[in-house]
């Protein structure tokens, strides 16, 4: 297995000390094998704002970092939820979910992101498949305050292992409940019907259902079809909860950046001012140029490509996967 | 201000007019006496309730929830009045309807899109500076530079056609006016508004705009259904209504500031690397941007006062941002400090999408006077511009010597 691998890259006793951290205040089962866990700032203040559609990346005492979907309420500004399923195949991070994680203890935070947003539209049609209900539901609550036309496929594989469908019942007849085991695969083009313009189709699921609604809607006009798809994120390494070295190239300085304090601590500690402003990894203003080194990002503003392309890093909130990150500064 | 005998909740009141032009010249008295006389102070002239302390104009900037924008961020409360042009969708917009546009722009605008104007910017300040300096070393510094700089690259950035710039500046300064009570700054835009509307309007179509820059990225990003085609028209708006009064008196400030402290200008020329933080510092410093409206979506309770639903809330930026139980000597312009948290800029959902252009128009310009100029000083009376919003100058008659 794996996770001897990535056990030996966690600090010792686990991430209590890191600064993005934030605490489990609930962990409650809401179907077979899901489980939601409630989460909330240690000194239970506001958390990063987020949208419906966002994930945030949970790094866990034995050192994985997982991506889940929020599915909480965005007006509730104290506290994230996220649902896990539990995958006895997976490589180790929802067993720990289901398994070891307990209400009181700290995960380290990164985000939220968004790169599965709900676009403005006068109707939408959601499909969901399993655990990938999770972005959905808060899609919907907005759907559905916004006095959209909407109405969502929800399928799984028997109705006990279908979380959220008490929560989903106050909705009536915009929600069909489909337990593969009840009533087979699902039937999209039935669902979907014909082509039209002004309807945004959202689909969360696995990767052969992702598949049959792109083939669906493959007579759509373009940019109908939105889809997330979770793909492991294979971070060259991972994400260091020990010190690390920054060297400050411009200046010739060189820090040690402790898991107390944040990047940007460290750095002006050194006497280098570096302008900033929200502190969360949403606003940009810390964007700082990265020479070498490889960041851990856990801001809110770059997309994949731009955090694999590894060039620059909010310093405000992002940190290493690497003993050394050298900065243009 | 009179402030008189706390309410029967212990709730401040004072008659002051914010608006006024005694305070619009100089309100650093008002704000000290603001912050001193309570966390909220019910302004009793206009229904409002003030927030002059960091503390609680930051807190009511970060909590969308409970101080909505939709309702206008002016006086003018959108529930009962009629906005006086369509709503922003962003400025005036709460989530969900916020959401999509603000995330358009906050990529278009972003850091690393602006990557690709850096280097033609700095040249564009450069080019100014010398013509500037060669002309002679003793003139208006908002004019020739505070004006001339942003209305040349930012109009380009944004893909306006040459003809009708000039109608940017007196829009703006109209729709920031606008915010305030009807009083005879607003009385005195009112002639033009139907015609500047109607330009403003017309530059927002695909068609005017180029084919390269924010304009037309926005447009791009309503053909991937980011945003609808109905709403890439007003969102292009929002450039071209808080994107130039914005910076032109920003830069304002920074000029006003350096030249008026020589010590903090040797410092920027040993170091020029500190443009940004020289902005930033003049942007709390002078807080272009004064005051912004919210409106309590609940009974919101506020350092043991409570806001009633659908009051009016007056957040004081320039107050917080000089804010004595926030930063150390506060009157300073100093570049020692770290300007960072203060709230020129806003803070939360709406915090200014624009502030990387401001801060990339503001470090080719300083990086650009700093290698050529060797002392900046006043060279006569300065005069402030009114503004129910916006902290500007008319004009600020400077003498620079060259390196």
């Amino acid at each position: 297995m794996h996770e001897t691998t990535e056990r030996t890259h966690a600090a010792p006793g686990g991430m209590a000390t890191d600064v993005a951290m934030l605490r489990v205040t609930a962990k409650t089962r809401v179907a077979a094998g899901v489980v939601t866990v409630q989460l909330a700032a240690p000194d239970g203040g506001r958390l990063p704002d987020w949208t419906p559609g966002a994930h945030v990346d949970l790094t866990f005492g034995n050192g994985l970092t997982r991506q889940y979907s929020l599915c909480g309420d965005r007006w509730d500004a104290g506290t994230y939820r996220v649902g896990v399923l539990l995958e006895p195949a997976g490589r180790g991070g929802s067993s720990y979910v289901h398994e070891q994680l307990e209400p009181g203890h700290l995960v380290g935070i990164g985000g939220p992101r968004n790169n599965f947003p709900l676009v403005p539209a006068d109707a939408y049609l959601f499909i969901a498949g399993g655990i990938g209900i999770t972005p959905l539901l808060p899609m919907i609550a907005q759907a559905q305050l916004l006095g959209a036309d909407w109405r969502l496929l929800y399928g799984g594989r028997q109705r006990s292992s279908m979380a959220f469908l008490d929560e989903l019942a106050g909705y009536g007849e915009r929600v069909q409940v489909a337990p593969q085991d009840e009533v087979g695969l699902l039937d999209l083009p039935t669902f979907l019907g014909r082509p039209r313009a002004g309807v945004r189709v959202y689909c969360c699921g696995p990767a052969p259902l992702l598949a049959a609604a792109e083939a669906t809607c493959a007579d759509w006009p373009p940019h109908s079809l939105r889809t997330e798809r979770f793909v492991a994120a294979e971070q060259g390494a991972p994400a260091l909860s020990t010190p690390f070295e920054v060297e400050l190239r411009r200046s010739g300085r060189r820090v040690t950046v402790t898991p107390d304090v944040s990047v940007l601590q460290a750095v002006a500690g050194a006497g280098v001012d570096v302008l900033s402003s929200c502190r969360q990894g949403t606003c940009g203003t810390c964007e700082t140029a990265v020479l070498d080194g490889r960041p851990d990002h856990r801001d809110s503003l770059l997309d994949d490509d731009e955090r694999a392309a590894g060039d620059c890093m909010y310093i405000c909130v992002s940190r290493s996967c690497t003993e050394r990150l050298v900065l243009d500064l | 201000m009179t402030t008189t005998a706390p309410t029967a909740i212990g709730l401040p009141v004072s008659d002051a007019d914010p608006f006024s032009h005694e305070v619009l010249e100089d309100p650093t008295p008002f704000h000290a006496q603001l912050r001193d006389a309570g966390p909220v102070v019910y302004l009793d002239r206009y229904d409002v309730y003030a927030f002059g302390r960091h503390e609680q104009v930051h807190a009511a900037l970060v909590d969308w929830q409970q101080f909505q924008s939709a309702a206008g961020v002016g006086l003018s409360n959108f529930r009962y009045e009629k906005p006086w042009r369509p709503p922003s969708l962003v400025l005036e917009a709460d989530p969900p309807r916020h959401d999509a546009p603000r995330r358009v722009l906050t990529k278009v605008l972003g850091p690393r899109a602006l990557r690709r104007l850096h280097e033609q910017w700095v040249a564009d300040a450069e080019v100014l500076v010398d013509q500037v300096l060669a002309a002679g070393a003793e003139f208006d510094a908002v004019p020739a530079l505070a004006e001339a700089f942003p209305l040349r690259v930012f109009p380009d950035a944004v893909g306006l056609p040459a003809q009708g710039r000039e109608n940017l500046l007196p829009y703006g300064d109209h729709a920031f006016n606008a915010f305030g009570p009807p009083n005879d700054l607003v009385a005195r835009g009112n002639p033009r508004v139907a015609e500047l509307s109607a330009w403003v309007g017309a530059q927002c179509a695909r068609e005017v705009l180029a084919p390269q820059g924010f304009g037309a990225d926005i447009w791009a990003a309503a053909d991937r259904g980011d945003i609808t085609h109905e709403q890439a028209p007003l969102v292009v708006r929002s450039l071209l209504t808080a994107g130039v009064d914005t910076t032109v008196h920003g830069l304002s400030a920074v000029l006003y500031a350096v030249a008026t402290n020589p010590d903090q200008w040797r410092r920027l020329r040993a170091q020029p690397e500190l443009a940004r933080v020289a902005f930033d510092e003049a942007v709390r410093w002078e807080s272009p941007v004064q005051t912004f409206f919210r409106t309590a979506t609940t009974d919101v309770a506020v350092a043991g006062h409570v806001v009633p639903e659908g009051k009016k809330i007056l957040m004081f930026l320039a107050s917080a941002n000089r804010d004595p139980r926030r930063w150390a000597d506060p009157d300073a312009f100093d570049l020692g400090r770290d300007p960072s948290g203060h709230v020129g800029f806003g803070m939360g959902i709406h915090q200014c999408v624009g502030q990387h252009v401001a801060r990339l128009e503001a470090e080719a310009l300083l990086t650009a006077l700093a290698r050529r100029v060797a002392t900046i000083e006043p060279a006569g009376p300065t005069k402030r511009h009114h503004n129910n919003t916006l902290r500007a100058w008319e004009s600020i008659p400077v003498r620079m010597l060259p390196a």
